[in-house]
């Protein structure tokens, strides 16, 4: 079609039919300011109800100011983004929003990445001229996710993203007028919800209405704690993140870095989630031969295609929406809870402690894994596996409370035995990631040949839904990929529907996988980080000597001294878990 | 597991109205609207199952029941008061008629009385603006209605 001449700030853009004043704007570099506008290319996440008017603009021969979020462009249209008007209506609206928000800047979560705090800070405010009324809502503090609504601004985006991208459907406007905010039905706490933890709301909220239930006191409180050994393990997305929060380019890798700060901050041993990843893929690996080959010959009760089970967010998901398929999933543990059994049990032994003196601290990308750690199932007498996770956001912040210069630090190594992994690790971090790994293991152990060649393309990039047939010499394997809920949903949908097969799926619940998780720094919207860290994780895979799980000699010492075989008795017991059906059941009276 | 209790035949009702609207979820309200004629009120637990049945989450459900004041969550009394507080009776002294009513009765407007026989509400312009100010009890409508006349109709039930 043709396209649209417009003029913008005396500058003239030619734009396809149906693009917003906005986006016309960012096309030759003019950013005019927004709040509850929030749109994730290629992720579905499109967050524009037109409610915050920050973005208006003065456009000739209209009688009001339009938001330019919502105002497609038309032929010969002329618009002015800086006149006083829109200046001072900018101005007007934004004092109004912070006249109802609790003005605890100082003290709050979010101080220094909230997004209404640089906007009034762009917008210079120095004085609000509005006085009166503050609203009151229940607050909620989930194993996960804290909730003060106090701070929302009612732009929606947590709506979209729990709705329209996850599919969870948790959140909703409720009440009305002064009374307005984005609450669970009837006002009930998260925990009560059918909730994920996703955290997918915390990572696009504007404000600190949002934020991650904060454990970092608890972490300083174990380091200091002489009778007990503190053991911190990091998941491989963090690595590939952490540096954007200390002013690094994002896609910065900084494992070293990052070891080097869990040593000084006082962590008796850094390891590394990687290495418990391998020996996911040892597990996961074999349950999906064992599988596939009871399948192919013939056996018709083998659950198949296998789901992934390291994402706990997905898990979640599973148990609340898809009860009747909860045989189907590996039975294998996450990586975080595999770590935890193993400090607790291999590690301990040879340290000769018991294990309720050890402390296992996680460092995720992830909120959900904070609620996974608090499962009752991955305890031991009351002792959970892991005791307490952060989010990649809380490590940063340990770390500057330590007043630790991070980006001087030098490279360190990870700690022996439970620091060491291979390339397929490091790509659990992203989308494709973990069902690469275990094609990698699977393949040499499938077809007893080396694999030619370890990168599956393939299996790769940012596309919601994605599937691949992989050749096991001579035997097609069927693989399906998806990230975001959402999308989850649809392929299990079509799966259930017979509009597809598989033999294997992965599963994360972010869009983008781990790298895109509810605790890594905020992205604000910019999809290119998300891109740029998943590169990281593809280049640290690609730079390390060993990239098949099943070469990891210590995972190979580790079964020989203590574990047996994979899926037997011993790992069974330490590295295998089951699922719950948690729907919500309509009990007749 | 969250469990939703609620009686099989009133499951049926909610069902059975659900499919009248063909289980489509643009008709959320219609359906609330035909619900609370069932009910008298939504409990949560209608909610829920309006939600299952029309395939939209219970917060979508929970936003429009909170969003309009015609839905209450709370069960109506055997006479449910209503005070209209449109402009005409507004400005006629409808405001000290609910006064006087609340006094009465003890409880706030949206509430119900402990024993059930009264709720209070008020809304906005039944459409006879000409008998300001106009209170309706359940079906029964008094105009030009006087606070000092309001212990004379609670007494009527």
């Amino acid at each position: 079609m043709e396209k649209i001449n417009i003029i913008i700030d005396d500058k003239q853009v030619a734009v396809e039919p149906g693009t917003t004043v906005l986006h016309a704007a960012r096309l030759i570099g003019i950013k005019i300011p927004t709040l509850c506008y929030m749109k994730l290319d290629d992720l579905n996440f499109e967050n524009k109800p037109g409610g915050c008017r920050i973005c208006v603009v003065e456009i000739e021969g209209r009688r009001n100011l339009a938001p330019a979020c919502k105002t497609e462009c038309t032929a010969g249209m002329k618009v002015k983004t800086n006149t006083i008007r829109v200046i001072n209506s900018r101005r007007t609206v934004l004092e109004l929003i912070l006249s109802n928000h609790p003005a605890e800047c100082l003290i709050c979560a979010k101080s220094g990445d909230c997004e209404l705090q640089s906007l009034a800070h762009k917008l210079g405010i120095r004085e609000i001229h509005y006085q009166g009324e503050k609203s009151k809502f229940k607050g909620d503090k989930s194993p996960s996710i804290i909730r003060e609504m106090e701070k929302c601004v009612m732009c929606r985006r947590c709506e979209t993203a729990c709705n329209e991208v996850q599919t969870v459907g948790v959140l909703s406007a409720i009440n009305r007028g002064f009374n307005s905010v984005v609450a669970p039905a009837f006002e009930m706490d998260f925990d009560k919800t059918t909730c994920t933890y996703c955290g997918q709301c915390v990572a696009v909220c504007p404000t600190g209405a949002l934020t991650e239930r904060d454990l970092t006191w608890r972490v300083i409180e174990a380091l200091v704690n002489p009778e007990k050994t503190v053991v911190v393990q990091t998941a491989p997305a963090v690595r590939a993140a952490l540096g954007e929060a200390f002013g690094m380019e994002p896609g910065t890798l900084v494992t070293g870095k990052m070891t080097a700060a869990l040593r000084k901050l006082g962590f008796n041993y850094v390891f590394d989630t990687d290495f418990a990843a391998d020996l996911t893929i040892m597990e996961e690996g074999t349950e999906i031969l064992d599988r596939l080959s009871k399948f192919l010959k013939g056996d018709k009760d083998v659950k198949l295609p296998i789901l992934t089970s390291c994402c706990p967010g997905w898990v979640n998901f599973l148990e609340h929406n898809f009860p009747e398929l909860k045989d189907v999933p590996s039975t294998a543990k996450s990586p975080q809870q595999m770590f935890g059994a193993i400090a607790k049990s291999y590690f301990a032994d040879k340290l000769g402690i018991k294990r309720e003196d050890m402390i296992v601290v996680s460092v995720m990308p992830c909120l959900a894994k904070k609620y996974e750690s608090m499962r009752p199932e991955f305890s031991v007498n009351g002792d959970p596996d892991v005791n307490i996770s952060i989010s990649t956001r809380e490590l940063a912040q340990l770390i500057r409370n330590a007043n630790i210069d991070f980006n001087s630090l030098p490279d360190e190594d990870f700690d022996s035995p439970l620091g060491a992994s291979t390339g397929a690790a490091v790509i659990f971090g992203t989308t494709g990631g973990v069902i690469e790994a275990a094609v990698r293991s699977a393949y040499e152990l499938f077809t007893k040949k080396q694999l030619p060649k370890l990168d599956f393309e393939e299996l790769r990039g940012l596309e919601g839904i994605r599937q691949a047939t992989i050749d096991f010499d001579g035997t097609p394997i069927n693989i399906g990929i998806a990230h975001g809920l959402g999308n989850a949903r649809k392929l299990l949908d079509d799966l259930k529907a017979g509009k597809c097969s598989f033999h294997a799926i992965e599963i994360m619940a972010c869009p983008g996988g781990c790298i895109g998780g509810g605790g890594q720094p905020y992205h604000h919207g910019n999809v290119e980080i998300l891109r740029k860290r998943q590169s990281a994780l593809y280049i640290e895979d690609k730079n390390k000597p060993l990239r098949k799980s099943h070469e990891n000699p210590f995972i190979v010492q580790l079964y020989d001294e203590f574990l047996g075989k994979p899926l037997e008795h011993k790992a069974h017991e330490l590295l295998h878990t089951h699922y719950f059906d948690k729907k919500k059941k309509i009990i007749i009276e | 597991m969250t469990e939703i209790k609620l009686s099989e035949c009133n499951v049926e009702k909610i069902k059975e109205l659900c499919k009248k609207f063909n289980n489509d979820s643009g008709e959320l309200i219609n359906v609330l609207h035909g619900a609370q004629e069932v009910f008298g009120y939504l409990p949560a637990e209608v909610q829920e199952l309006i939600a299952e049945e029309l395939k939209v989450s219970v917060a979508h459900v929970y936003g429009v029941v909170s969003f309009y004041s015609f839905f209450s969550m709370l069960p109506k009394g055997k006479f449910p008061i209503s005070i209209c507080m449109g402009t005409a009776c507004y400005v006629r002294g409808a405001e000290k008629v609910v006064d006087e009513f609340k006094q009465m009765l003890n409880i706030k407007v949206g509430d119900t009385t402990p024993d059930g026989k009264f709720s209070l509400s008020c809304l906005r312009c039944v459409g006879a603006c000409g008998l300001a100010p106009v209170v309706t009890i359940g079906d029964k409508v008094y105009g030009r209605v006087s606070a000092s006349e309001v212990k004379k109709i609670i007494a009527e039930y």
